[in-house]
């Protein structure tokens, strides 16, 4: 266990834990975007900020990939953390105007759009946190989508905007989405994501439409288990 | 007469010759470039196939590096070098000629596929500012006059073969 | 021979260099790529030819890489006399070979003239531009064909691998290193032995030392030109570093627009692997190292360690939080030294001379020598090695020359895109890591862009944020998102619609992007704004408050007209004018329409008597 001090309480946590985690875990309230217990770490977002005081020098670094040390002194509301947070807020705001979780975050935080950023009308409520593609890369395991390009021009999707041929329609990356950009609509027997159409397993015994059958056939091959085995919704099972 | 090569094939030699794995990613695609004059769709799905990785890790190297082109550039590449001594030196004045005249911003290609426009950030020949490459040849000290010679020299080149 | 693997390895350097010796004469003549563009090419296609001719096959052609004083060339340095000509042409060979080669005789319209006494000067050592340099480490280009491994081995080159190998152990490298305060010479000024001690200690395997040969700063080109003109200097300095950290595998990351370098580079490891002197066993011990060259592909982000390596690895190049040090976890997660190219040329000179002979050399803190681009509104353009320590002034005017045309010095930028403009009451601060830093610029790579009274210096600002939107890798929000936004509010002032209130918006964005963005990159992008912004804020008042551009360069702010008295009615400017802004009769005063002109600038460079003024 490693001793630190955190907004002025003597907090402990384990070696090899993040800040992100001693700090939410002490009662402080960090706000993040990118962060999501089912993936990888990105520091993408900044959101979760902290001001570090080691020896004699200060840094800011994100706590949600900053490992614990002994005798680390952690200040979350500084003025410098709160006008980084305060900057990313002001900035997504004016690239994802539409983004009600993003308004309701600001809100939250007190901040305001900043009248001086023009705002973007071809940028959807996407913020790039790559949680999407990092899902779709860790726990699916089949990168169907990407980011693709650089600095403003980076947008989320499928090579060449055409359908994939390894998407197995999950639904994962809409599921994770801190914002909701990700379109998922499934009506009846069909499922649109990504621009591709799939269809969906009906449920034996519930005849209820639960998953995608090309998702089915993905686990079957992955894990061994049978079409018919899979074909049975979890709730029926 | 040897038959010529098809994408996929050439493709495949290409991934071969820089070991077959990911991370010859960049070597593999700037090989595919200098083959093709640009990354055909099919060759970058041949090239993750190859080199065993998803399709759109490819890509996402494809878009990142500007060096890249997924479109067709045309035979003669117009590189203007926005370097910082050529900026000071009036490199504007000599982008917006030759956008001027040939109708095309950076990253186009004129519809007669004789020029790709692009910018590059700083050549390294800093004494000779504003500098312009064109393919490989080195082009110094230019003016809107040396502008107007070049174009009208490539496009004389092109009537007369 | 004897047995001992120690000391074979000295033995063998020793009889390399008697094997071979330096040349008594031979022409020395630039073929960096500045000067191939210049036609030197031709120049030393014309000097083989002729020296054949005329029957001097004693002497001896080197086509060597850069030899800094890029303004004059084609140049060539003729030896033993260490004559030195400028602005060759293939038309002068011929009597260069006649007089110079065969009878030391010199040909005076060849040679430097200075500007103020006019007296021509003979020798490169005379020459004002090289006076007070101290090219410990950049002045060997002038000795080598980098295609020739003899050439390397005629200035001792190898020898400090050698000593290395037979009478030093790793710690005592590092510990030579430590003693002479190497810092790294790409930017980040770090202690090259700290990094070194770092990765000896770190745990992993295998573990990597890499060169940084990226130079992405626009108006840098030292690396270019000691990878074109030295290569073994670099692959030297990482035989030596591998040897003392442990790492077996080496890698040099070229920036893709650097394709002379690559060429050079393959040449020398190949030609290296084959003395052995690089590949298993090296030099007949049991240490093993081999170096594999990867090219970038237009990133200048890639100049950032984590995203270099993202490259290398064969991603897109994003960098990564760095809480845990690339000396622990670099590429391939395994422990890495990553220093840049100059960085590893001064090695083999510390090794050789003694980490004593280095500390002379310098400040207290910076220690060595530095090489920077001198480029931009100069009259002396090109690469210049001087001792940590020599003021701005002492570079711009007494190497530099000064300003041409009579215009007057405004600033000088340093750093590149991360760094700051050093405005004139501050030309006396002496060049080292600490000293730039203090007045809110860097030393960067070393690139210095000089700027006249012509430079208008928030369309400078406005320049280096465009470039840094463009080069944004995109993963961050604070860069991705703020230095686009920041750029767009440099857009409008300079294009007139900038806003009271601007400037303190961008001091308060400045701040939080520098604190908040994941990488130097955004970490830094600030810099050209907020120096601007303190030196020169008049200019940025002029052009929200008045609509004015003082230097006349933001074409929305400033119109051109003719001057009735000097125009002499030519009509070049009509020809030249794209949107036919200009008219007038044959042989009388011409007349721009302010409505139709777009101050493309083509007028003003066409006419030739200097009729056309800018408001």
């Amino acid at each position: 266990m490693v001793n630190m001090m955190i907004d002025g309480k003597n907090v402990s946590a384990p070696k090899g834990t993040m800040l992100l985690e001693s700090i939410r875990g002490a009662g402080i309230a960090v706000p993040t975007l990118c962060a999501h217990e089912a993936i990888s770490r990105s520091g993408a977002c900044r959101l979760c900020v902290v001001e570090i005081k080691k020896g004699n020098r200060t840094r800011i670094v994100t706590s949600c990939l900053y490992g614990v040390e002994e005798g680390l002194i952690v200040d979350t509301k500084s003025e410098r953390v709160l006008n980084v947070r305060q900057l990313v807020m002001e900035l997504l705001l004016s690239r994802c105007p539409e983004s009600d979780v993003l308004q309701k975050m600001a809100r939250d935080m007190g901040v305001a759009p900043q009248p001086r950023y023009a705002v973007d009308t071809d940028k959807g409520k996407c913020i790039l946190c790559r949680s999407c593609v990092r899902v779709c890369e860790e726990v699916v395991g089949v990168s169907a989508i990407g980011l693709f390009s650089r600095g403003s021009y980076k947008e989320v999707g499928t090579p060449y905007n055409e359908k994939s041929e390894v998407c197995i329609g999950c639904g994962a990356c809409a599921y994770v989405c801190p914002t909701g950009h990700i379109e998922m609509i499934s009506t009846g027997d069909r499922r649109k994501i990504w621009g591709r159409t799939f269809k969906m397993q009906a449920c034996p015994k519930c005849g209820k439409f639960f998953a995608p059958v090309d998702q089915l056939k993905f686990i079957s091959k992955k894990t061994g288990t049978s079409m018919e085995e899979l074909s049975v919704c979890t709730e029926c099972r | 007469m040897t038959k010529p090569i098809s994408v996929a094939a050439k493709t495949r030699q290409i991934v071969k010759k820089h070991g077959g794995g990911k991370s010859g990613m960049i070597a593999v695609l700037q090989d595919i470039q200098e083959a093709f004059n640009y990354l055909p769709k099919e060759a970058l799905k041949t090239a993750a196939k190859a080199m065993n990785v998803p399709f759109s890790r490819v890509y996402e190297a494809a878009t990142f590096y500007t060096a890249f082109s997924l479109k067709p550039r045309g035979k003669h590449i117009v590189k203007i070098c926005k370097g910082t001594a050529c900026h000071v030196r009036g490199a504007a004045i000599l982008q917006d000629r030759f956008e001027t005249t040939l109708g095309i911003k950076p990253g186009q290609t004129t519809a007669d596929g004789k020029f790709s426009l692009e910018t590059v950030n700083c050549v390294g020949a800093c004494a000779l500012g504003p500098v312009v490459v064109i393919n490989a040849d080195y082009h110094g000290q230019v003016t809107i006059n040396k502008v107007d010679k070049i174009i009208k020299k490539i496009n004389e080149e092109g009537a007369q073969s | 021979m004897n047995e001992n693997p120690d000391t074979q390895a000295r033995q063998i350097m020793d009889n390399l260099t008697l094997y071979y010796g330096p040349k008594k004469k031979f022409v020395a003549i630039c073929a960096g790529t500045g000067c191939r563009a210049s036609g030197s090419l031709k120049v030393k296609e014309a000097l083989e030819a002729e020296l054949k001719k005329q029957n001097l096959s004693d002497v001896d052609v080197l086509a060597t890489g850069c030899l800094g004083f890029c303004e004059k060339g084609p140049m060539m340095v003729i030896h033993p006399d260490k004559y030195f000509y400028q602005h060759v042409k293939v038309e002068d060979v011929p009597e260069i070979i006649s007089k110079t080669v065969a009878k030391g005789e010199v040909i005076s319209r060849l040679l430097y003239r200075h500007p103020e006494t006019q007296k021509t000067l003979f020798r490169e050592e005379d020459l004002p531009f090289y006076k007070k340099q101290h090219r410990v480490v950049f002045g060997q280009n002038g000795m080598i064909d980098p295609a020739r491994i003899e050439d390397y081995f005629a200035i001792n080159g190898y020898q400090a691998l050698g000593k290395v190998l037979s009478e030093m152990t790793p710690e005592a490298v590092i510990g030579e290193v430590k003693k002479a305060g190497l810092r790294g010479r790409g930017g980040g000024g770090f202690h090259a032995a700290v990094k070194w001690e770092g990765v000896r200690r770190a745990h992993g395997d295998p573990k990597y030392v890499i060169a940084n040969g990226d130079e992405g700063d626009p108006g840098a080109y030292m690396d270019r030109s000691l990878m074109e003109g030295n290569p073994h200097s670099v692959i030297e300095g990482m035989i030596i570093g591998a040897y003392a950290v442990g790492s077996n595998q080496g890698y040099i990351y070229v920036r893709n627009e650097y394709p002379l370098a690559v060429t050079h580079l393959t040449k020398a490891i190949a030609d290296a692997r084959e003395m052995g002197l690089l590949g298993k066993n090296i030099l007949g011990t049991d240490f093993s190292f081999d170096i594999q060259i990867t090219k970038g592909a237009g990133a200048f982000v890639c100049g950032e360690s984590s995203a270099l390596f993202a490259s290398v690895e064969g991603r897109a190049g994003e960098p990564r939080a760095k809480y845990v040090h690339a000396v622990e976890k670099g590429l391939y997660d395994k422990p890495t030294v990553l220093n840049n190219v100059e960085t590893w040329a001064n090695v083999p000179l510390i090794i050789n001379k003694g980490a004593d002979w280095y500390n002379t050399i310098g400040t207290e803190g910076s220690k060595g020598t530095k090489i920077f681009s001198l480029v931009g509104k100069i009259n002396n353009t090109g690469l210049i090695e001087v001792p940590m320590g020599t003021t701005l002034y002492e570079i711009i005017y007494d190497m530099g020359g000064g300003i041409p045309n009579g215009k007057k010095f405004k600033a000088v930028q340093t750093g590149g895109p991360s760094g700051g403009c050093i405005p004139e009451s501050l030309l006396d601060i002496p060049v080292d890591f600490d000293k730039l830093y203090e007045v809110g610029s860097m030393m960067g790579s070393g690139g210095m862009i000089v700027m006249d009274e012509t430079s208008c210096m928030v369309d400078v600002a406005r320049y280096f944020l465009e470039f840094l939107k463009e080069e944004s890798c995109g993963k961050c929000v604070p860069c991705r998102e703020g230095v686009r936004r920041m750029s767009d509010i440099l857009e409008d002032i300079c294009a007139g619609r900038g806003r009271e209130g601007d400037v303190e918006i961008l001091e308060a964005m400045g701040k939080a992007i520098a604190d908040g963005s994941l990488c130097a990159l955004g970490g830094s992008a600030p810099n050209p704004v907020l120096s601007t912004i303190r030196y020169f804020r008049e200019e940025y008042d002029a052009h929200i408050r008045d609509h004015r551009c003082p230097a006349g360069v933001c074409k929305a702010l400033i119109s051109y007209s003719i001057d009735a008295e000097k125009c002499t009615g030519c009509g070049v400017c009509v020809k030249v004018c794209a949107t036919k802004a200009i008219s007038g009769e044959k042989k009388k005063a011409h007349v721009i329409d302010k409505e139709q002109c777009t101050r493309c600038g083509a007028c003003i460079q066409s006419c030739k008597f200097d009729a056309i003024h800018v408001k």
